[in-house]
């Protein structure tokens, strides 16, 4: 009998989050290489699991389940980790593949260790290699890329980061739905509804033009250097994570996987060494110019433009030639 | 609030990096840091025992030089340390860092384990997760704050996209700290000196291999990016590299 993919979609508030979508993507490939089939499961309470299973249904799956229960309705790591553990006892596939959201990093990791096996977290591809199956990740920020393999049995699991497979090519099909009445135990966390703090004044997504700081800014007192820039060019000023910690820039200019998703006609990266959190939310930009230090950084592998040099330098002559450009 | 504080000693953020012969790991001949998330696990330590009481123990596994990572912490305010010393250490997965540290604290009593939401080496994420499973404790991750609330602890998530969520949770509890939870502190010279005096338990590879498995993940071959991207390089002086930027935008992209 051929072997199952199962993965683990992911709906909040009973629409389907579209990076699960990828992950699909990701399971029919491999499920092509080896003759596997794949299989989709959602979580969540009846209301929720309708409109993304149906979606979900319409792809090239052998099934789909909808593993329901109304304690489901609010994430917990308790509720989801007993929900699946009892649903792959009798399912029994050979690799689960998840997307690498938040809350799949929240209790993924918990679902292979109460199953005695290992998650291969935030991967970026996968393929059967002589049938050995192994798994592209990012190390060390994003300056080496790693093949690792599991050992052992199974199930094995892997997270897909977002952008890893592109959901547009995902194969269309039709598969049954079927419903499962979940298995859920104590939950000892209690979940409060999410909320949105003061709606952010800046919407990065709309920008054209984005000049954006990271680390090799170095101090708080030379984000103006880059501001100048950014006024000059008429953009918005962004920043990866570090410099919003830092509370250099509020957080509401952050670009990146905890931040905004941008895709300017221009992204200006300005020391910004290109840690995966930081390039998922600007490599879908349409044109990437960075100015960093290190020849080495990972941000010029996405880079169209790069320039190793030093910013402090670079910026305010570039600044000065804008200015003139314009008149 | 007895607080454990997972720490890891990586790479500094600006080493040159080299891959060894085997091209299974880099070459260990860098400078090393205190792991960034796991510091401001640390300083969320540190704070809720300022505000609570307690006591802050930092914990490592890595070979001698983790233990620098130790006294840093003990010199910020930890009270004591615990080493899992061997060079060993380095190429367990997250699972067996994870059975190690259970297998070094199974005869304390802790209410809270803090670790930084991931390590700036391997990225896995996943070991604070792994030990609660390993406890027997409930958990959460990517944590920007925590507060004591009726015996148990509130605390908020990030979400993505710029949600948060309140989560209460009984103590004993794992959580994952998010980078920003508060503004690190530097060490002051008095805490430099009363750290040489402060408590350093050291635990040797063999007092936990019992506890161990062997390792499921299996680091194949680690080698540099390939290039997905045609990457034009601009070289110059700055004025040079600054005329050259221009044109491009102006003639190119068409944004001036």
């Amino acid at each position: 009998m051929a072997e199952t993919i199962l993965v683990v979609v992911e709906q909040r508030e009973g629409k389907l989050n579209r990076v699960s979508l990828e992950t699909l993507v990701g399971a029919q490939a491999l499920a092509k290489q080896n003759g596997w089939q794949v299989e989709a499961v959602l979580l969540g309470s009846a209301a929720q699991l309708d409109e993304p299973a149906k979606e979900i249904a319409a792809a090239a799956v052998a099934k789909v389940t909808k593993l329901e229960s109304d304690a489901l309705a609010a994430y917990t790591p308790d509720g989801f980790v007993a929900a699946l553990k009892a649903f792959l006892a009798v399912s029994e596939p050979k690799l689960v593949l998840l997307p690498h959201t938040y809350q799949i990093r929240d209790f993924a990791p918990k679902l292979a260790a109460s199953l005695g096996s290992v998650l291969v977290s935030d991967s970026t591809g996968a393929r059967f290699e002589n049938g050995k199956l192994l798994f592209t990740r990012q190390m060390f920020q994003g300056k080496f890329s790693a093949d690792v393999s599991l050992a052992g049995d199974g199930p094995h699991f892997a997270s897909f980061q977002a952008g890893s497979y592109r959901a547009d090519s995902l194969e269309a099909g039709s598969a049954p739905v079927e419903t499962v009445a979940a298995a859920v135990g104590e939950i000892r966390t209690k979940p409060e509804a999410p909320f949105q703090e003061a709606k952010a004044a800046v919407d990065l997504t709309q920008a054209e033009i984005i000049i954006s700081v990271g680390r090799g800014i170095k101090e708080q007192k030379n984000i103006p250097l880059a501001q100048a820039l950014a006024d000059a060019l008429g953009g918005e000023i962004a920043a990866s994570r570090p410099i919003c910690d830092a509370g250099w820039l509020p957080m509401e200019r952050q670009v990146g996987s905890s931040g905004q998703t941008v895709s300017p006609k221009l992204y200006l990266a300005l020391g910004i060494s290109g840690a995966i959190q930081h390039i998922v939310g600007m490599k879908g930009s349409k044109h990437i110019i960075a100015i960093n230090k290190d020849a080495e950084a990972p941000i010029f592998e996405v880079a169209d433009v790069a320039v190793v040099g030093n910013l402090f330098d670079i910026v305010p002559a570039l600044t000065e030639e804008v200015k003139k450009a314009r008149g | 609030m007895k607080i454990l504080v997972c720490m890891k000693q990586v790479p500094q953020k600006d080493a040159p990096l080299k891959l060894n012969e085997s091209a299974t790991w880099v070459r260990e001949d860098v400078g090393y840091e205190i792991n960034e998330p796991d510091a401001y696990a640390l300083e969320a330590a540190l704070q809720l025992k300022e505000k609570n009481g307690g006591e802050v123990v930092a914990i490592s596994a890595g070979p001698a030089r983790a233990q620098t990572v130790l006294r840093e912490a003990l010199a910020k305010g930890a009270d004591r340390a615990i080493h899992l010393e061997d060079d060993k250490f380095v190429t367990l997965d997250a699972f067996n860092i994870a059975r190690a540290m259970a297998a070094a604290i199974k005869d304390e009593a802790f209410d809270l384990v803090l670790t930084g939401l991931q390590s700036d080496d391997y990225g896995y994420a996943q070991t604070g997760v792994l030990l609660a499973e390993l406890l027997g404790w409930a958990h959460a991750t990517i944590i920007m704050q925590v507060e004591a609330k009726d015996g148990g602890i509130r605390v908020k998530r990030e979400l993505e996209s710029g949600y948060f969520q309140h989560v209460e949770m009984p103590l004993p509890a794992v959580l994952t700290i998010q980078s920003g939870i508060g503004k690190l502190r530097y060490a002051t010279l008095i805490g430099i000196k009363q750290a040489k005096n402060k408590p350093l338990r050291k635990v040797s590879y063999d007092e936990v291999a019992a506890s161990l498995r062997p390792n499921q993940l299996t680091i194949e071959k680690l080698y540099v990016p390939k290039k997905t991207k045609q990457t034009e390089v601009i070289q110059g002086t700055p004025s040079e590299v600054a005329k050259k930027l221009v044109a491009k935008l102006r003639d190119e992209l068409r944004v001036i």
